[in-house]
């Protein structure tokens, strides 16, 4: 019983020890439910970084597309080289070995319209929230004034209006997290890459904004990779979950979430949702990465 | 606004009461004039011939800020190249660096014999002595960036021109600052060194002049004016740093309120 679909209802993941032996290339190999074409293509990818107590190999034999428009998840330990894979996928990292394509085009350096999403909001403490935000045109050369309607919208959108003009230090860390996705967004990207964007955020907060991404992303469909530590987050945003776990960092399942669009906070609260928990929980407790009490 | 007034205010407080201990001190054990005389003496000194102080203090400032200047430009242009280039680095630095271990101020002659008595090498000795703080520091701050900072700036294309500019420029004048309070305090004894050395002018001059005849009161008074002009300058460049930097964590407390 391989599968990179939806658990199956007739056999509980949770008492189905073949679950946690998925390999990755299975994975992979499953039919997916979207036909939608590859936007980003990782092939055999693995990155080392050299140190002085030996290489790392912070991923290793990553094999992964990316659909276009599709909300990606991906979902692993502290160290699995979640992070190093987006930074790759957005040309930060350069990798070691294995190929990486944007739209069918071999990456050498930043693709075009991709914005980021970090862990920590790096907002620049010498320009106000706009500024902030207005950045991104600065950036890829565009004309501050002709988007500064734009941004006042997507600040309004994200609950910021009237702190326009403060500093990022005014402002609590979700309004600043909120501020850094509006500086993501300004210049319509169509690649999204978001790393543990609402990591350091209290559960409220958490929730109020997992809303609002899902609601950006079901009016433009944009290509979103996201990577977290939550598992109820991961599978209440995506269309698909991918699971990593470390040493090396390396994909042990592809998950599709066959949950309705637009998604409920409430939808958590369903026995469908409970199973998708269940399935990544016993598959990390099979991993030996969460002890199951 | 009300904060630096009363930091001024303090800071005058601070200086008369030394003041008066110092009269006091000299009115009750009587040391000879020629060791200390009174601040009374030193005062009346100044007195007899303003313009001729104030002329030789003009000088000292016109030195200094032409060397200071000079230094905070060279010296940013310079920390721009080193961070920008391996070349730069291993060259321009490394020898900077070297330099600095040779007292410069020992180099002061040197300066005399290529450039003459005139202005020209005073400003170069207070370049020289600035110059090396404007770099360290201004390369250390344009180096200390959040690599994510350069991530962000990566993912939307920008420039290495646009980087420096909204990034490692903003993002080092903290420590630029840092650099050029530093660099102000060298440049004053850069120029007063160079006075020593050859001059005919400047409160350098005039205090080597005043020791050749055993004016105790007119050294005093150059000093003083000295230390007055130190202070004075010090606090220009901090003024302008909080002007500058009304964003930075130590500054927020200045910041007016909104
Ligand atoms: N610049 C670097 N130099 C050396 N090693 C690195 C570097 N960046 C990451 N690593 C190593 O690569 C591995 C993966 O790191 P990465 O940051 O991608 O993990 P992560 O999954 O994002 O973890 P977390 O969830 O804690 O953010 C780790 O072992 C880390 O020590
Ligand atoms: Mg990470």
């Amino acid at each position: 019983m391989r599968t990179a679909l939806a658990p199956n209802p007739a056999i509980s993941p949770a008492t189905d020890p073949a679950m946690t032996t998925t390999e990755p290339a299975a994975a992979s190999q499953m039919p997916g439910r979207a036909t939608a074409p590859a936007y980003v293509s990782i092939e055999g990818v693995g990155k080392s970084y050299g140190s002085r107590h030996g290489a790392v190999h912070a991923l290793a034999g990553i094999d992964l597309e990316v659909r276009e428009g599709e909300f990606l998840s991906i979902l692993g330990p502290s160290g699995c080289g979640k992070s190093t894979l987006l930074k790759c996928i957005g040309g930060l990292e350069r990798v070691t070995k294995g190929s990486l394509a944007v739209r069918g085009q071999p990456l050498s350096g930043p693709p075009a319209k991709a914005g980021m999403v970090f862990q920590r909001d790096v907002l620049l403490d010498w320009r106000t929230i706009l500024d902030n935000v207005l950045i991104t045109a600065e950036f890829l050369g565009q004309s501050r004034e002709a988007l500064k309607p734009r941004a006042l919208q997507l600040l309004q959108r994200f609950g910021l209006s009237g702190f326009e003009n403060r500093h990022p230090w005014e402002l609590s860390g979700g309004m600043r997290q909120r501020a850094s996705i509006c500086r993501a967004l300004l210049c319509d990207p169509e690649l999204l890459l978001m790393d543990e964007p609402f990591g350091a955020l209290d559960a409220m907060t958490r929730d109020d904004l997992n809303l609002e991404l899902a609601r950006i992303w079901q009016d433009t469909r944009k290509t979103v990779v996201f990577v977290t530590h939550g598992i109820a987050e991961a599978i209440f945003l995506s269309d698909r979950v991918v699971m990593m776990d470390r040493n090396p960092g390396r994909i042990v399942e592809v998950m599709e979430i066959d949950l309705p669009r637009p998604r409920t906070l409430a939808m958590r609260e369903t026995p469908e949702f409970g199973r998708y928990v269940a399935h990544i929980r016993h598959l990390f407790a099979g991993l030996g990465i969460l002890k199951e009490g | 606004m009300r904060s630096t007034l009363h930091e001024i205010a303090s800071v005058l407080g601070v200086i008369a009461a030394a003041m008066v201990l110092w009269e006091i001190g000299v009115w009750i054990l009587k040391p000879p004039p020629i060791i200390l005389p009174a601040p009374s003496v030193i005062f009346a000194e100044f007195l007899q011939a303003p313009s001729y102080f104030l002329r030789q203090t003009a000088y000292t400032i016109y030195t200094t800020l032409a060397g200071f200047g000079l230094a905070a430009v060279l010296g940013l242009v310079l920390a721009i190249g080193i961070v920008h280039s391996r070349l730069l680095e291993k060259t321009v630095y490394t020898l900077l660096v070297a330099l600095n271990s040779v007292p410069k101020v020992a180099l002061a002659p040197l300066f005399v014999i290529w450039m003459g008595t005139g202005i020209e090498p005073k400003i170069a000795i207070a370049l020289m002595l600035a110059l090396f703080s404007v770099v360290i520091d201004a390369v250390l701050g344009l180096r200390s960036v959040d690599p994510d900072m350069l991530n962000l700036a990566r993912i939307s294309r920008a420039s290495q021109f646009a980087i420096l500019r909204k990034i490692r420029l903003p993002n080092a004048l903290p420590s630029i600052f840092a650099g050029l309070k530093v660099a102000i305090s060298f440049a004053l004894v850069g120029a007063i060194v160079g006075e020593f050395v050859a001059g005919s002018e400047g409160l350098g001059f005039a205090i080597l002049t005043a020791q050749g005849q055993f004016d105790t009161p007119r050294v005093f008074v150059c000093l003083l004016l000295l230390g007055l002009l130190g202070t004075v300058l010090f606090y220009l460049v901090e003024g302008a740093e909080r002007i500058s930097l009304p964003w930075h964590v130590s500054q927020r407390g200045h910041a007016s309120g909104h």
